[in-house]
């Protein structure tokens, strides 16, 4: 079984309707999915396709009420293994405010270690090395409330790293960032990806950011519409229009010139891909 | 007469403690009635200080806000007046609805102008629709909206005053891709029928490429370029050294143009390139 695995899950919320009557409003309606250790995954969808309830599925914030999800072969509806899960699985959310709780930012850091009762020593070890692995060691004494939005996203990481999760969720963790604050989260991403082998769940509006992604998931109405690498998936530009999507403008390039003829076989997906297109068409 | 202009516009936060620290520095800048500017800078950089004292939310430490030639802090008592004139649509706006019905909700900013009943309701019927807020939904409570819906509710509250000058501080935060579209499309929408000026800050360089005529870029307080949005994002590499970017689409085709094919500079839209691929194409009889 893949480190992550969910089958056939589905989920409700209770709301009203206008006449006040209970209704169950379907979030996840039978997703299956399956991660890899140490693959780095972007999920992509609108707001309200279940994306987020989804983030929350993968570290027993929330359980299924139909089918199930096993993390690292653990049901996540064992309530006895909940805290084994959430130190295997962190969860990243958007604001970044709402995620510090100490008013320093190494303490902060410590907070998750040492509620999992490990000892001061080990607890320092991993404080410096968080810090470190997100650039953020020169900020160890500073007031989170200090920070910049990008720096303060950093640290929420590092507080998620010092409980040394295989997995790490993140939930927009850029949408509130400017566009400097969000290449540092990104890279500090991609590093804990590559160097640290930590398997990451990305979820994102910014398909800029989805093309960095081994695998991307598109969720519609609580379900998968459609999965693959990049490439696959930013192919298929009429059905990600269709369901609200964006694709890259590079991407959208190519498919408005190869709807009106042009010999396009490969859709690109950076810059460099798609100077690569239009020069080979320019000839 | 320029609708906005600033004189050596400065501001400093915490002046005389050990955190003092400069977030506006001598900005001149005119804006004329009817345009629409995108502000754009990275964090810190001063944006959100600036356009809190072009209403007069906060008070320059030194130089002028001058609305229609006027001096907005000449009289001080009159400072509502110059809200009424020059409208705000904070971040997340949505955390600022407090009624219990939409229509309350976006009626308070007129109620408090001393406007008749009559009034109060067209306006606010009018700018539901400028923001496509159906009916029905101006009678549930606010809460009970989706999180697109309670910032339109929350930017139709602004419009409903009808403003002179509408200011945006990131309006599609957070939105989804077809959310930001549907809402800047119907602020372009607003801008062209109430032919006023409007002031959009964003992050989002695609978006500010789509619609502004012309860009003020803020840097370390200062206000670094104001000019066309076709002449500010022909600067890329000026852009990213100040920590912004320019649209994907803007630097593939200065890279081209960079190795020498014949393509013009500062393409803003997928559109624009795309005729502008094709025009070439057409010109050396490549079309296929």
């Amino acid at each position: 079984m893949e480190f992550i695995s969910a089958e056939n899950v589905s989920f409700y919320y209770d709301t009203d309707d206008e006449q006040q009557n209970s209704v169950r409003q379907y979030a996840l309606n039978g997703v299956d999915l399956e991660i890899k250790k140490g693959e780095f995954v972007a999920l992509l969808g609108h707001n309200g396709c279940g994306k987020s309830t989804m983030a929350k599925q993968l570290n027993a914030m929330l359980t299924p009420v139909g089918g199930d999800i096993f993390v690292d072969s653990v049901n996540t509806k064992d309530d006895k293994k909940t805290f084994d899960i959430r130190r295997k699985v962190g969860l990243v959310l958007q604001n970044p405010d709402n995620q510090l709780v100490a008013s320093v930012v190494e303490e902060d850091v410590a907070f998750g270690p040492e509620n999992l009762g490990i000892e001061p020593k080990e607890i320092r070890r991993r404080v410096d090395k968080a810090l470190k692995d997100v650039d953020m060691s020169e900020y160890s004494k500073h007031s989170p409330s200090k920070l910049s939005g990008g720096q303060k996203q950093r640290v929420a990481i590092a507080g998620i790293i010092a409980m040394e999760p295989d997995c790490i969720v993140l939930d927009e963790p850029t949408a509130m960032l400017d566009p400097k604050g969000r290449q540092e989260v990104l890279d500090a991403v991609i590093k804990l990806n590559k160097e640290n082998k930590i398997t990451i769940v990305l979820i994102t509006h910014y398909m800029d950011e989805a093309v960095l992604a081994d695998r991307v998931v598109v969720m519609d109405k609580g379900k998968i519409l459609t999965q693959g690498t990049p490439q696959e998936v930013f192919s298929q530009v009429q059905l990600l229009k269709k369901h609200r999507l964006d694709v890259p403008q590079g991407t959208e390039l190519a498919y408005k010139l190869k709807c009106s003829g042009a010999n396009i076989d490969k859709m690109p997906l950076t810059d460099g891909e798609c100077i690569e297109m239009l020069e080979g068409i320019l000839g | 007469m320029s609708i906005l202009e600033t004189r050596d516009l400065s501001y400093v936060y915490g002046q005389g403690t050990p955190f003092e620290k400069c977030a506006v520095d001598k900005v001149n800048i005119k804006i004329e009635q009817g345009e629409f500017v995108g502000i754009i800078g990275h964090t810190g950089s001063g944006k959100s200080t600036l356009v809190q004292m072009l209403n007069g939310l906060i008070k320059p430490v030194s130089g002028q806000v001058l609305l229609e030639g006027r001096d907005i802090w000449e009289n001080p008592k009159d400072i509502r007046s110059v809200r009424f004139k020059v409208g705000m649509v904070f971040q997340y706006p949505e955390y600022q609805l407090f009624e219990e019905t939409v229509y309350k909700d976006i009626s308070f900013g007129p109620s408090n102008m001393g406007l008749s009943e009559e009034e109060i309701d067209a306006r606010v019927r009018n700018a539901a629709k400028f923001v496509d807020l159906k009916d029905e939904l101006l009678y549930k409570s606010p809460f009970d909206l989706s999180g697109g819906e309670k910032r339109r509710a929350a930017i139709a509250g602004v419009i409903a005053m009808d403003p002179d000058v509408l200011i945006l501080d990131e309006p599609t935060a957070g939105l989804d891709p077809m959310g930001r579209e549907v809402l800047l499309s119907q602020l372009v929408q607003y801008h062209k029928q109430r032919k006023n000026t409007v002031l959009l800050v964003s992050h989002s360089m695609e978006d500010i490429a789509k619609i502004a005529d012309r860009v003020l870029v803020m840097n370390s307080s200062k206000a670094e370029m104001f000019d066309t949005t076709k002449n500010v994002f022909s600067k890329g590499e000026e852009l990213e050294k100040i920590g912004l970017k320019v649209p994907q689409i803007t630097k593939i085709m200065s890279a081209l143009r960079a190795k020498g094919y014949p393509v013009s500079d500062g393409i803003l839209t997928v559109e624009q390139a795309f005729t502008e691929i094709l025009t070439i194409l057409n010109k050396e009889g490549k079309i296929w």
